[in-house]
């Protein structure tokens, strides 16, 4: 099955190779951009600033909290949208990717208008508990959320379709009610698609910007993200924001590499 | 052939093993089958590939809503969509059925290794993890793979993998095993070990066997009876012998490799077209079927002397080897095969277009009521 | 940070393209002035700007208005413009020590309000009104934010916000929208938005009075017109249109 076959180099398409290199030029050169103007030697000492890593800590934590929530509802409307039949289904769809395509504050405005003081759902749990969740550590993650399940959304519903059903009815014939053939047989076959959407949507979410500071607001330590400091580092100190940037960067890549090693790992 | 093989339970007996009226409507095409098997017992669904014998399985196993009909195992009633009075609409899900699938291309769980994938079954019907892992050990090792356990599907041979499948289907103890062209996606060499082996756990299974194949072969060597489904329904029902001997469709004819012609008969004759006959050695009257092999035909260059009764002219539409000779395609009042050696080929110069005389002995003609 | 044309100018000029809009597309045979001035003072120069037109045949003035800060850096990374406007002293000393400006003069002054829900139903009369309140301030990185600290502390009271919002619309945008119950806003804003809220004075504000500075650019491509703009905007006429949308006199 699985014979090594030997390797043989085969000319990549010039059609192919051109756009490619066009392209990575375009993604990678403003990285590079960023690395030529940054302040090497002032890395060290902003960094031991106390607010930056209370925005970074609070970053990893709630982009983390966002994808658990991604997941947690975000696999099973994927299911619906795979594996369900009702009329409607199309629409349906068409909604789960209305925060891909609203901006980011308006999403942000729209969270206000449903979880607000004033909002339908946050004026209840206003009146009722005396809850509000705007300017929380909770409308971060919420707002995040908001933003970033439809990238898990979209992608475990793509490996649902391409999942094979008669794996399912195997499981079936094998005494395996439906909940126990999601959970034993759907869910690990499709995993590499849940985790490549989870990292999409965490990834989204640590760089999310306009509905974090519009339903959240900015308080450090609270609700003030990596990517609310960069944008107030941007209005007084071009360097410090670059700085803030590339250490955003740094960590995130850090983690997806350490994630993918104990991934590529588990699968061996 | 294996198992004991008892006569089809009576009607109306509260009847061990499988009881099943398949009625699957599906826009133009229609499964309407009836299918019994006892227990121990393995019945065979052959046909050509879209005459519904997958549908079948799949009705069986619960993957499939029956339209109408009735499926009843060992006396339960698993499906019997919209009844009336005593037989009231019932229908039992997959995963409640006592039936164990071995589904053509396997589909064991790429995530599990062998043992868990045996191992699947009996979790899912209660039995601990190691208990179930035991099981799982004890059946690999009884389907000769005891050494890979361990084994992803995908490090598995296709010999292997079916051979975990069958042990998957069997260790929840099934009461009947539905078998979906096990041996298709095998390699010829591989095809004929794993078939023995197939057959052999096929002989000391308790339950009833369900095997859908299009290859007469697979259906000959390993089942007690042989169903033959063409469009949706059993055309031909019997052993291996008397399907074979006497086919009634030109598929099955096909497939065993003789050629076979409908008439009305009288006495010695089959009269098969206004201007056609055939001689037989058997007397009949009625509908009826002639057949003969196409090692029977014999072929001339000119009109034989002394010629047996059946002799006619005709044109050579193809010549192609068949095994050790040569097998003719002849058009004419009759469309034969006839097998000839390949030296008799080269003395007869055969090449499509060719007019030649075939002939028949009537002994070698069977005649049988339509 | 010297002046040299680098990536991160062209994503800055960039930027300002998209922050001009359709308007910059359109050449015509006379001359554009191009100025380079805060958002807060996006209504009252687009005022200006119509009258200064008027009196200029065959002058077409372009704005390109957008934060202080992000307007300096646009400047000092070479951006082609003739005037510009800030909203704070200190963006425009950016400018100036970049080399890019040069004698910069006070056209406005803005003070900080306390802007409050229309009709004013809690009552606020003074900063210390705040105390107990949920209420938005602008972030200390940008001017109002600043002002609205130096305020807090001039009163001497120990403030604060549920929120430091990234520019001082978005901060007003929370009041409107009812999550806080007042924000501490610059005056023009709050008359901008006049509909919605209301502004309450404070004497604290005095502490916190922002500068609107202005200067013609060194390397203007139209210098002369870039003089006769930054005299308009000081002269009766223009001050007239700021004092209307809440700015005061220097």
């Amino acid at each position: 099955m699985s014979a090594k076959r030997p390797r043989q180099r085969r000319r990549i398409p010039a059609a192919l190779l051109v756009p490619a290199v066009a392209g990575l030029a375009f993604l990678v050169l403003p990285l590079v951009g960023l690395l030529a103007r940054a302040p090497w030697t002032e890395i060290p000492s902003r960094l031991a600033e106390p607010d930056i890593l209370a925005a970074l800590r609070l970053s990893l934590a709630t982009a983390t909290a966002a994808t658990a929530l991604s997941l947690l509802f975000g696999v099973p409307i994927a299911w619906l949208l795979a594996r369900g039949d009702f009329p409607g289904r199309g629409l349906l769809r068409a909604l789960v990717t209305v925060p891909l395509v609203l901006p980011p504050v308006v999403g942000g405005v729209a969270l206000l208008l449903v979880f607000g003081r004033n909002g339908i759902v946050g004026a209840w749990l206003y009146d009722r508990f005396d809850v509000t969740i705007p300017f929380t550590t909770t409308a971060v993650v919420l707002a995040m959320t908001f933003v970033s399940m439809p990238f898990l959304v979209v992608s475990v519903e793509g490996a649902l379709r391409g999942a094979d059903v008669r794996f399912e009815e195997a499981a079936a014939t094998l005494g395996a009610g439906r909940w126990t053939v999601f959970t034993h047989v759907t869910l690990p076959m499709i995993a590499p698609g849940v985790l490549a959407g989870a990292v999409l949507c965490w990834a989204r979410a640590l760089g999310e910007f306009g509905a974090t500071i519009t339903f959240a607001g900015n308080f450090p330590g609270r609700t003030q993200t990596m990517p609310l400091a960069v944008y107030l580092a941007l209005q007084s100190d071009l360097e410090a924001a670059i700085v803030l940037s590339l250490l955003l960067l740094a960590v995130s890549v850090a983690v997806l590499a350490s994630l993918r090693d104990r991934w590529t790992a588990a699968a061996a | 052939m294996s198992g004991p093989r008892p006569a089809g339970p009576g009607p109306g007996a509260a009847a061990a093993g499988l009881d099943a009226h398949l009625v699957v409507d599906r826009g133009d095409f229609r499964l309407d089958l009836r299918l019994r098997a006892a227990p121990g017992e393995t019945v065979a669904l052959l046909g050509p590939n879209g005459a519904g014998k997958t549908t079948a399985l799949r009705a069986l196993a619960g993957l499939q809503v029956l339209t109408a009909g009735h499926i009843v195992l060992n006396g339960e009633t698993l499906d019997r969509p919209g009844g009336r009075g005593a037989g009231r609409t019932r229908r039992v899900a997959p995963e409640h059925r006592r039936i164990g699938v071995v589904f053509q291309d396997y589909l064991l769980f790429p995530h599990l290794n062998a043992v868990d994938n045996v191992a699947f079954g009996p979790r899912r019907r209660g039995m601990g993890r190691a208990e179930a892992r035991a099981l799982a050990a004890d059946w690999l090792d009884r389907v000769g793979l005891a050494e890979y356990g361990r084994r992803r599907p995908g490090q598995l041979s296709g010999g292997q993998a079916q051979r975990v499948a069958l042990a998957r289907a069997l260790a929840t103890d099934p009461a009947l095993l539905l078998l979906d062209e096990p041996l298709a996606a095998l390699d010829a060499r591989t095809r004929l070990d794993t078939r023995v082996e197939l057959h052999r756990r096929l002989a000391v299974h308790e339950g009833a066997a369900v095997l859908v194949t299009h290859d007469p072969v697979d259906a000959l060597m390993l089942a007690d009876r042989l169903v033959v489904v063409e469009e949706g329904r059993a055309v031909q029902e019997g052993d291996a012998e008397a399907v074979t001997a006497r086919p009634r469709t030109d598929y099955i004819a096909r497939l065993v490799g003789l050629n076979l012609y409908r008439g009305k008969a009288s006495g010695t004759t089959v009269q098969l077209g206004p201007e056609t006959a055939l001689t037989t050695g058997e007397a009949l009257e009625g509908e009826a079927f002639a057949a003969f092999a196409p090692s029977a035909v014999a072929l001339f260059r000119e009109e034989p002397d002394g010629s047996p009764r059946n002799t006619w002219r005709a044109t050579v539409s193809g010549v192609h080897r068949h095994g050790d000779h040569l097998r003719v395609q002849l058009d004419g009042p009759l469309r034969t095969a006839a097998d000839v050696t390949p030296a008799a080929a080269a003395h007869l110069g055969l090449e499509p277009g060719q007019t030649v005389w075939a002939a028949v002995k009537a002994t070698e003609i069977r005649a049988y009521p339509a | 940070m010297r002046a040299k044309p680098t990536l991160a100018a062209a994503v800055l000029a960039l930027a300002s393209l998209t922050a001009c809009g359709g308007t910059g597309a359109a050449g015509g045979d006379g001359t554009t002035l191009t100025v380079f001035a805060a958002a807060s003072l996006t209504e009252a120069f687009t005022e200006i700007g119509d009258r200064f037109e008027a009196e200029h045949d065959g002058v077409r003035v372009e704005f390109n208005f957008a934060g202080s800060s992000d307007l300096a850096a646009q400047i000092t990374e070479g951006a082609p413009a003739d005037v510009f406007a800030a909203a704070d002293a200190e963006n425009m000393e950016k400018a100036v020590e970049a080399g890019a400006a040069a004698d910069p003069r006070t056209f406005a002054l803005n003070q900080l309000v306390i802007a409050v829900p229309e009709g004013n139903p809690d009552d606020v009369a003074a900063l210390a009104d705040l105390a107990g309140r949920t209420f938005a301030a602008c972030a200390a990185e940008i001017p109002c934010g600043a002002a609205a600290q130096a305020a807090v502390d001039a009163a001497g009271l120990d403030l604060v916000p549920v929120t430091y919002e990234a520019d001082v619309k978005a901060t007003l945008q929370k009041l409107v929208l009812g999550e806080v119950d007042a924000a501490l806003v610059y005056r023009t804003d709050a008359i901008a938005a006049d509909t919605e809220v209301d502004a309450v004075e404070f004497p604290e504000s005095a502490a916190a009075v922002n500068t609107y500075p202005i200067a013609a650019l060194e390397d203007a491509p139209n210098a002369g017109l870039a003089a006769d703009f930054t005299d308009f905007v000081l002269a009766d006429d223009a001050q007239a249109v700021l004092e209307t949308a809440g700015f005061q006199q220097p």
